[in-house]
């Protein structure tokens, strides 16, 4: 068992220390620049807990989280509910080309976040298609350029997050349904049960495990987002569309402010572990 | 009748969700075909595409170095990452070991933390060692990242392997190594290609990590070189596309040959982004 035990080590120990080295150190001094104040450059000087109380009232960065809530609905929420209907409706009947479609629908998945943001700023440019889209239906007067626009700019984006995670989650449930015996649904059929019924009685507690691992990926790809705004709007116009990611790169980057973006870096990590946990408790049994 | 109907409304959910879906990158492609200059217009097929605008980003837009960048990456990553998660997850899956269970949800931390929470010391430490603008910056963070998932990825895999098959080999006396490369790996093939394809994904599209470790022109990665370009409000909107256009095709490639492991990993592989 002691032998064992060593060589286990042995096979663990490269690729553990490439990982110690090269995340959780750098995790946990992340966690220790937080309560410093450091320009970067400079010695830095011992804060304690201020960078957190500074941040945390600090009225940009509370606007970037609230950002990231605005971008649960659109990441998170509506392609969930987009999936689940859609998936629901298609595996209803025997379609041909059912995989030539899955392929197209999951693609966004696989194209760099940098290209999906300049493919997006080129669609909703002043001459872009959207403009376009609503002129050739008579809506003209909606035109405007969308990411230039206070109000506009962040659910623009957002639609961008629905547009990626849409076909994910399409997919996912679609797999998921497959997976659930036949007889249940014509049980439900022989009790008289409807669509909307059946959806609600036999696919959605079906779907558990699939639920908890598209919220999982939806809502950590909303927290986490920072290359789509980076690329886009670059937390503008104003501060309409900053998020958190944003947020401590600019400020430990461009202003040199390194000890605050660290905190914020520190509670957005924390926020994310929680909502995972918590999705992790509610909806999985075993990871 | 009925039916048939119903069907029909079908496809037509399925076409109009692939037509949005293709509908940006349509707009890309008609972008980049414009004369260099033009500006940003929506859907309208150029009377005269400029097909030479792809071989223009390729050389004076500097496309061909930053593809080559990334290509340098992930051709060590790829393999690197792949081979330490064979070797974690192989001990994680089939050893008994004391701290087994606490050591490995520490390897979990990696698969849900934001990349935000790191590369801020990354770049202060790794530019003390001289390791900022160089490649080598940017693959370990990057492998230490993907060995994350690796780790729970191949573990999922050993556990799912009979447990005859390694005791058989045991017995007869092969060692832990023996047993790894003549009796796991074989059966571990689809597994393990899908976990190279991952890894070949995430490493193409990293670009946080790549924005701030690599600021070095001479070696900065594709996703990173094309975000600055953008941030510079070019007007060279047609070059910028084209290149955009180039960066994508290889991950797209990848992906169209093989999807079955890319949607596969990306939906059972759970929580990665």
């Amino acid at each position: 068992m002691r032998a064992n035990s060593r060589v286990a080590y042995l096979y663990i120990l490269p690729g553990f220390l490439v990982f110690a080295l090269f995340v959780l150190v750098p995790l946990g001094h992340t966690a220790w620049l937080s309560l410093y104040d450091w320009d970067g450059i400079t010695l830095g000087t011992w804060t304690g807990l201020d960078n957190y109380t500074e941040q945390l009232a600090d009225p940009d960065v509370r606007t970037a989280f609230s950002h990231s809530m605005v971008f649960l609905f659109f990441f998170a929420a509506l392609p969930i509910g987009l999936g689940l209907v859609l998936a629901s409706v298609l595996s209803r009947f025997r379609l041909r080309g059912l995989g030539f479609f899955r392929t197209v629908i999951f693609l966004p998945q696989v194209v760099t976040a940098v290209v999906v943001g300049i493919a997006w700023r080129w669609m909703y440019a002043d001459e872009g298609t959207v403009n376009q889209l609503l002129s050739a239906v008579g809506l003209d007067g909606l035109a405007r350029a969308w990411l230039g626009d206070f109000t506009w700019a962040l659910p623009a984006l957002g639609l961008v997050g629905t547009w990626v995670m849409s076909g994910l989650c399409m997919v996912l449930f679609l797999a998921g349904i497959s997976k659930i015996d036949a007889s249940l649904y014509e049980a439900a059929r022989v009790d008289g049960a409807g669509p909307v019924r059946e959806f609600f009685a036999v696919t959605l507690p079906g779907l558990k495990q699939e639920m908890a691992v598209g919220l999982t990926l939806t809502t950590i790809a909303a927290l986490r987002s920072f290359d789509l705004v980076y690329v886009t709007t670059g937390g503008g116009p104003g501060n309409a569309t900053n998020v958190p990611g944003f947020e401590i790169y600019k400020l430990a980057f461009r202003q040199g402010a390194v000890g605050e973006a660290c905190a914020v870096a520190v509670m957005l990590t924390v926020l994310i572990f929680t909502v995972v946990l918590l999705i992790t408790r509610l909806l999985r049994e075993k990871l | 009748m009925n039916a048939r109907f119903e069907r029909l409304g079908a496809y037509t959910f399925l076409c109009l969700f692939a037509l949005a879906v293709l509908l940006p990158l349509f707009s890309i492609l008609s972008v980049a075909l414009q004369p260099q200059g033009a500006p940003v217009t929506g859907l309208s097929w150029p009377d005269d595409p400029q097909w030479g605008n792809f071989a223009r980003a390729w050389t004076t837009g500097s496309f061909g170095d930053l593809i080559t960048s990334s290509m340098i990456v992930a051709v060590v990553v790829v393999p690197v990452a792949t081979v330490l998660s064979v070797m974690t997850g192989y001990a994680f899956g089939t050893m008994r070991f004391r701290g087994s269970t606490p050591l490995f949800y520490v390897m979990l931390i990696g698969i849900v933390m934001p990349y935000e929470a790191t590369v801020v010391p990354l770049y202060y430490d790794l530019r003390q060692f001289g390791l900022t603008d160089n490649y080598l910056g940017l693959m370990l963070p990057e492998i230490g990242l993907s060995v994350s998932f690796g780790t729970f990825w191949m573990r999922a895999f050993f556990l799912s392997t009979p447990r005859a098959l390694i005791e058989a080999a045991r017995m007869d006396g092969a060692n832990s190594f023996t047993v790894l490369f003549r009796i796991l790996l074989p059966v571990a093939r689809p597994a393990v290609t899908t976990l190279m394809v991952l890894f070949f994904v995430w490493s193409w599209n990293e670009f946080l990590l790549s924005l701030v470790l690599l600021q070095d022109p001479a070696v900065r990665t594709a996703p990173a070189g094309l975000g600055l370009f953008v941030g510079q409000r070019t007007t060279d909107v047609a070059g910028l596309s084209a290149g955009a256009l180039i960066v994508t095709v290889p991950v797209v490639l990848v992906y169209l040959f093989l999807q079955r492991h890319v949607i596969r990993g990306m939906l059972q592989g759970a929580v990665k982004g």
